[in-house]
């Protein structure tokens, strides 16, 4: 386990490589001038020009992708064109946002997924099957932006349950230590304030969870019913044991591995994709982040940015393949 | 599979307890964190009971060091913690004290002496005087001067816009600053600048602390330190800025409320829901179609920014066939312009006939413009050679603008129009930067896009649009007419505004005849408030002071 922990973790360097290699080459081929942008219509040529030199956007490209590199591995993710600030301490806590949101849209996604998904086996082709089904099939294919206004719509203006946008209220703020809220508000021992965090989640994470929701329910029902028909099921089932012992101590064990590939790969996704959820929810996460950045053509947040998301990206689908040798010791590399 | 159990286990417990909390009153839904009963009228206070102000927006600021960005969002905040030497009038442009009392213009327009206002302190307790008003206004002038900051990127675009360059170039206007005493400045011009004292007032050229330019140095951008009415509190990027009552104002009494949360909700359509829970209370950015929504709507009000800018189609007029003025004229006709104004905005905007907004001097109402006519279009396609009809492109932009809410749908109808005189448009479709980069370069036939009034002067509309000097630059029609940039440039430097109005209706005339643009529309952005926000006021620059506006509870 130790051995294959490693390998994996040294098979990660050429990947990064190849990463910070694609993200810069990305960013050069997007069209626009970076000074002219940054200094605005009605710039001189001459200030255009002393920008680009200032910034080193007159360089050779190896030379550019050798420095940027090089801050890379001092952990300098570079500096923002647009504000100036160091990338590292922007992106941070809206790393923890885009975290906390995603954490709770795939807590959402698995807890009431992986559940629709074995009652439905477990109860196949009953009315509670179909209905769930049916429901996977609308939240795979429903639109994130239509799902989230009529959320709002509904539970924050008609019914005034939940808060339609941001974070926390922003009448009374939180003092941020860890960024991330919900910890936050723990820390600082104030559980109301707790309270307000969680609310403010459930909206957008139900927002961003429902299509992951979906295809984990499908999944889980499609791996459960393989295994259910298997032999050691059978053989369970004749020593006499309870049908929820069948199902959650026997079956799911075996058929939760192809769910987990899933549950992974979403998660991976959901950390990318947030930007229309960040943006509807105005949500100061990492997606909008770099969507804003790309409209600045400010080059170090866009290349950094998705570095960072790329990264993570990884290291989740790390974390599922070790996970599965973990459950599975059958499965080894 | 414990684990997951246990998991399972401490959802469901926080899904009773949101559940449990979520059964309040309206005020909850404002995140009432306290989760006390919360009465609607401490629906607006923070937890220690204190009035907040929350104003959203679609987007965030750029920087908050004025002189360093040319962006709305970023002078709105600005403009509640830094002041200028002058003001302008709460719902106008024209020029009121500021941190000036009073201020003197010599006969030739040379010589301008500002008297400023005693015992005026910045937020970090340092003084307001002469000395501070010269560091700042230089550090703008002069790239090398070290609160500059040209290193880290900084660049005053805007001062270079309004006083002809920079240190050094010829156009330059400003020749020196004389710190009289404390409490007097003079500036010195190299040649008269019409404007001048609206330049003064503008939100850009608002006085930094020079103790804080030497503390933050690079970092004012994030730590504005001026003397107005909010303090600087916390910036989180892409979220909210907050702004603290600065206790020592100036202005007795004011401002009303003890803080200020600027948020950004980039979606206009969860904007107005945030304002109709009473998560916020003001909402810049509405859509004009949902005006009659606000309208009808009880605890909202509507409100308007007067117009303050054009939409516009223009033509690039060095290309085939759109250098031909008949074909331009033709185009001009053939654009129902009543219609786009109804279809679009909602009755929020009026058909534009000249570049300048109307409520601005020397706007030109005698000109005729072209009325809505396609046998006239037609006649003069004819004229041109083309009864036979002709191809053409349509840029249009890619995002939304107060001037053009939805760039598309207007594409479209212009491009409905054209069809019925034998034009036939295709539309052109591209990025927001590489859109100003190209149609900067001439890429484009014809192109859609507008411009807002940042002063209050008419210069700002017309030369930037329509002068010469600006081909390549904010003139994308590549108009030039030697006669249109002599009657400018005459006004520029007049000072004698009655002349300079006379001045500005005569351009008008010329360009409306040679039609370099189709002039749209004169739009009225619409916003929104809690009804109880008092005495708010949208001024047409789009940034306006909070300090006197109240919550009734």
């Amino acid at each position: 386990m130790f051995a294959y922990t490693m390998r994996r973790l040294l098979m990660l360097i050429p990947v990064l490589a190849g990463m910070t290699l694609i993200t810069f080459s990305i960013v050069h081929l997007i069209p626009g001038n970076p000074a002219q942008v940054i200094l605005g219509e009605t710039a001189t040529e001459t200030a255009i020009q002393d920008l680009e030199e200032s910034m080193g956007l007159n360089e050779s490209y190896p030379i550019q992708y050798g420095v940027y590199v090089t801050d890379l591995l001092q952990g300098d993710l570079g500096t923002s064109l647009r504000s100036k600030a160091e990338i590292s301490t922007e992106i941070l806590p809206r790393l923890a946002a885009t975290f906390e949101l995603t954490f709770f849209a795939i807590i959402f996604a698995v807890i009431i997924g992986v559940n629709a998904g074995i009652i439905s086996a477990w109860k196949q082709n009953s009315w509670f099957d179909f209905l769930a089904m049916l429901f996977a099939l609308v939240g795979v294919s429903i639109p994130i932006f239509w799902l989230a206004l009529m959320e709002q719509w509904i539970f924050a203006q008609e019914l005034g349950w939940l808060p339609a946008y941001g974070r926390e209220n922003s009448r009374d703020p939180i003092e941020p230590i860890t960024y991330f809220y919900v910890l936050d508000s723990l820390l600082h021992l104030d559980f109301s304030r707790t309270i307000g965090v969680l609310k403010h989640l459930v909206l957008p994470s139900i927002a961003l969870g429902t299509i992951p929701m979906a295809i984990i329910a499908r999944m889980t029902r499609s791996s459960m019913l393989e295994v259910m028909h298997s032999d050691y099921i059978r053989t369970v089932r004749a020593k006499g044991a309870s049908q929820f012992l069948v199902i959650y101590k026997h079956a799911l064990k075996n058929a939760v591995i192809p769910v987990l590939t899933v549950i992974g790969l979403q998660t991976g996704v959901l950390l990318g994709g947030a930007i229309l959820t960040e943006t509807i929810f105005s949500w100061p996460g990492v997606g909008r982040y770099v969507y804003e950045a790309i409209n600045y053509r400010d080059y170090p947040v866009i290349q950094s940015g998705i570095l960072v998301i790329a990264f993570l990206f990884v290291i989740i689908n790390l974390i599922v393949d070790l996970l599965y040798s973990y459950i599975d010791p059958r499965i080894k590399y | 599979m414990k684990p997951r159990f246990w998991l399972l286990m401490v959802f469901v417990a926080l899904a009773l307890v949101v559940v449990a909390c979520s059964g309040d009153d309206d005020s909850d839904a404002a995140g009432d964190s306290d989760g006390s009963t919360g009465e609607d009228t401490e629906a607006n206070s923070g937890s220690d009971g204190e009035d907040v102000l929350v104003f959203a927006r679609g987007g965030d600021s750029e920087s908050l060091d004025p002189g360093s960005t040319t962006d709305g969002e970023s002078s709105r905040v600005t403009r509640q913690v830094l002041e200028s030497l002058l003001d302008f009038d709460k719902e106008s442009f024209e020029v009121v004290p500021g941190l000036a009392e009073d201020w003197e213009v010599s006969d030739d327009g040379l010589n301008y002496t500002f008297y400023l206002e005693e015992g005026v302190t910045f937020h970090d307790g340092t003084d307001f005087n002469a000395e501070a008003v010269k560091t700042n206004f230089e550090r703008w002038a002069d790239p090398e001067h070290e609160y500059a900051f040209e290193e880290e990127g900084y660049v005053y675009s805007m001062y270079g816009t309004m006083f002809g360059g920079y240190q050094g170039d010829d156009s330059h206007v400003i020749e020196k600053i004389n710190v009289v005493n404390d409490h007097e400045i003079e500036f010195v011009l190299k040649q008269p600048l019409g404007y001048f004292l609206q330049n003064m007032a503008m939100s850009y050229f608002a006085i930094t602390s020079p103790a804080a330019l030497e503390e933050y140095g690079p970092q004012i951008n994030e730590n504005p330190v001026g003397t107005g009415p909010f303090k600087f509190e916390s910036w989180t990027k892409d979220d909210s800025i907050e702004l603290s009552k600065f206790e020592d104002y100036r202005k007795d009494g004011l401002p009303k409320v003890d803080s200020v949360v600027f948020e950004v909700i980039p979606d206009n359509a969860a904007r107005l829901i945030a304002l109709q829970s009473g998560e916020i209370d003001i909402m810049d950015g509405l859509n004009p179609d949902d005006a009659e929504t606000v309208e009808a709507e009880e605890g909202v009000e509507l409100y308007t920014r007067s117009e303050n800018n054009v939409g516009y189609v223009g033509f690039n007029t060095q290309k085939e066939p759109l250098n031909q003025v008949e074909v331009r004229r033709a185009i001009n006709h053939a654009i129902d312009r009543q219609a786009i104004a109804e279809a679009m905005y909602a009755g929020y905007a009026q058909p534009a006939k000249n570049p300048l907004p109307p409520s601005y001097m020397g706007y030109n109402d005698d000109v005729e413009g072209y009325e809505y006519d396609v046998e006239k279009a037609k006649s003069l396609l004819a004229e041109a050679g083309y009864e036979d009809g002709m191809e053409i492109e349509l840029w249009t932009m890619p995002v939304a603008r107060p001037y053009m809410p939805d760039p598309e749908t207007v594409a479209e109808i212009v491009q409905n129009n054209l069809s019925e005189v034998g034009i036939e448009v295709s539309i052109v479709r591209e990025e927001w930067a590489p859109y100003l980069e190209k149609t900067l370069q001439g890429e484009q036939e014809m192109f859609m896009l507008g411009w807002s009034g940042t002063n209050g002067d008419p210069d700002y509309f017309m030369s930037s649009l329509l002068h010469g000097d600006n081909v390549g630059s904010s003139n994308r029609t590549f108009y030039e007419n030697d006669e249109v940039d002599e009657l400018l440039n005459q006004a520029k430097t007049s000072i004698d505004q009655d002349e300079r109005a006379e001045l500005y209706k005569e351009a008008q005339t010329l360009i409306s005849e040679d039609a370099p643009m189709v002039p749209l529309v004169h739009s009225e952005p619409v916003l929104a408030a809690a009804s109880y926000v008092e005495n708010y006021v949208p001024h047409p620059s789009t940034s306006e002071s909070l300090a006197e506006v109240e919550l009734a509870n």
